[in-house]
């Protein structure tokens, strides 16, 4: 069941704004044991929320974006781990962001609200986990975006920290990357119903930009492989049209991703989410150096990147791994040959979620 | 010795000969290291820390489950994510006859080790010697494949690797042969069937 924390101590972001205070919606799996041990923190990527695991009473289509990992007996053990989602600052699914009411002026944030960062998300998650009595996570760990956060734990709070799980990650986007993201937000900023992010009040959504968007993003999480083989060239209708509307079933999977997405998520937490993205880059304040930027980690790494995914492609977390090893950490590397590309880190494969379920089994109490 | 120690040492009679020139509390790289036991084998006879590489998924698998530090890599394309001398000793066990680049591999290891140890099945054993004699490729214990089903594509004799030694300047520092675990010290290349070096740059 969700919950939420508020905390009333001003938060001050990287980027030089401060937030009066601010509330976080999170969902909590299994049981905190006496000593504190056993809590694992679930960082969320781009559109997922707190909601990591099981289904809620009457709801029993909405299940948790990573329920085939977490759960009792599943290779994230909640019968062994107490497990912790968080939706984050500046996100739409009940935490503190655009959506919410700006003190300041008793109106939704909109456009106003402040820019967050992956370094801000750990500082409200390092808060929810002093309110949880946690002072150290068994592990951190998270899928892409989310992956940035479980390097960041291990960067801004070292000793909090035990252990690290950086899958399908980067530690700073490539100008594709960048350049990407880019183009969704010019979708989302270009839209007339977007009004500079002020469009609640005015009873409008800048769907259309939000659809495509995430029309751009879906693209770049699957493989050519592997839209190949769920769509090839098949037709949704009978013969070609020779017109705009559907001819192939990739043009209406698209457009259905693109309208789901739209009727939920919100454009302005879409906007930040792809910029803290862009800023991401551990290694800045380093020359560059990723090997010195890391090298006040005190936790166990495990990197798993996957062949098909361009997106971050292997070469990024090797990227990672080496600059680890360079400065001397413990870590373990796993380059799985799954085809789901970018996405495939959210799917069920044996060499990777066995892998997963033996590195926790590993993890002392 | 545990008993699982035992039964280690008695499937892999070369573990022992390196696990005797690693230091205490070495830092060792373990290249083509199958499920992790050799690593496991050094923390626990040497407490030498060490990491892994290995290609094969469950393999890969089996050293998390055993609590091996591994990194899934392709030994064919070098050791680049290792920096100059970063550990004490690089080993190759067995895995020697399977590496396509081979001369590429021996510099890389003693460019990221001080040390590096050797072992491969010796196609010098005088059993491999008769087979041929008498028109076969040969089979054995060491060497179960068949000529067309073989995953080994350098197959050498004791004198084989020490000319290629010689050639990229590598100094060998000690050897030893092996056959069914036990130490051969007449005539090596014809009745060893395990060959095992310990080598660093001249």
């Amino acid at each position: 069941m969700a919950q939420k924390a508020r905390f009333d101590a001003p938060l001050k972001l990287r980027s030089g704004a401060e937030l009066p205070g601010f509330e976080l919606t999170y969902e909590a799996y299994g049981e905190l044991n006496a000593a504190k041990s056993n809590a694992v923190l679930v960082c969320h990527a781009l559109n997922a929320s707190h909601h990591v695991a099981g289904y809620y009473a009457g709801r029993e289509d909405e299940i948790g974006w990573w329920d085939n990992l977490v759960g009792p007996g599943k290779p994230l053990d909640t019968r062994r781990f107490f497990v912790i989602g968080v939706n984050n600052l500046g996100g739409c699914h009940g935490s503190t962001g655009p959506m919410s009411v700006n003190p300041a002026t008793g109106k939704p944030w909109g456009g106003d609200f402040p820019v967050v960062t992956v370094e801000d998300w750990v500082e409200t998650q390092a808060r929810l986990a002093d309110h949880l009595g946690i002072e150290r996570f068994a592990a951190v760990m998270g899928g892409s975006l989310g992956a940035m956060q479980a390097l960041q734990w291990t960067l801004s709070h070292p000793e909090r920290i035990r252990h690290s799980l950086v899958i399908a990650a980067t530690a700073r986007l490539s100008a594709q990357n960048i350049a990407f993201n880019e183009v969704a937000r010019q979708a989302i900023t270009t839209d007339p119903d977007f009004n500079g992010g002020h469009y609640y009040d005015k009873g409008v959504v800048p769907v259309r930009g939000l659809r495509i968007a995430r029309m751009i993003g879906h693209i770049t999480y699957l493989s050519d492989e592997a839209m190949m083989g769920k769509f090839g060239r098949q037709l949704r209708r009978a013969a070609l049209g020779f017109d705009f509307d559907i001819d192939f079933e990739v043009e209406s999977y698209l457009r259905y991703q693109g309208d789901k997405f739209s009727s939920y998520f919100d454009a302005n937490t879409y906007l930040r989410i792809t910029k803290a993205l862009d800023y991401f880059d551990p290694a800045a304040d380093f020359d560059g150096d990723l090997s010195a930027a890391v090298a006040r980690a005190e936790a166990a790494f495990l990197v798993v990147s996957f062949k098909s995914d361009w997106r971050f492609a292997p070469a990024r977390s090797r990227e990672l791994v080496k600059a680890l090893l360079d400065a001397r950490k413990i870590v373990s590397y796993l380059e799985i040959d799954a085809p789901g590309g970018h996405d495939a880190f959210l799917m069920d494969d044996a060499r990777y979620f066995g892998a997963l379920r033996a590195y926790f089994g590993n993890i002392e109490l | 010795m545990t008993s699982s120690e035992q039964a280690l040492l008695a499937a892999r009679p070369d573990f022992a000969a390196v696990a005797r020139w690693v230091s205490q509390g070495a830092r060792v790289l373990d290249l083509g290291c199958g499920d992790g036991a050799l690593l496991r084998y050094l923390w626990e006879a040497r407490e030498a820390p060490g990491y892994g590489v290995e290609i094969d998924d469950a393999e890969v698998v089996a050293c998390v489950r055993n609590d091996i530090n591994v990194l899934q890599l392709d030994l064919e394309s070098g050791l680049l994510l290792f920096r100059d001398g970063s550990f004490d000793t690089v080993i190759l066990s067995e895995t020697l006859q399977t590496i396509h680049r081979i001369e590429q591999l021996m510099r890389e290891m003693l460019r990221v080790g001080r040390e590096a140890i050797v072992s491969f099945p010796n196609f010098g054993h005088w059993t491999a010697r008769m087979q041929i004699l008498l028109g076969r490729m040969p089979v054995s214990e060491e060497l179960p494949y068949e000529w067309y089903n073989t995953p080994n594509v350098h197959l050498c004799t004791t004198t084989d690797f020490e000319d290629l030694c010689r050639k990229l300047g590598i100094r060998i520092r000690e050897r030893v042969a092996l056959h069914e675990g036990r130490q051969i010290s007449f005539l090596p290349n014809l009745f060893g069937s395990i060959a095992v070096y310990r080598c660093a740059m001249v």
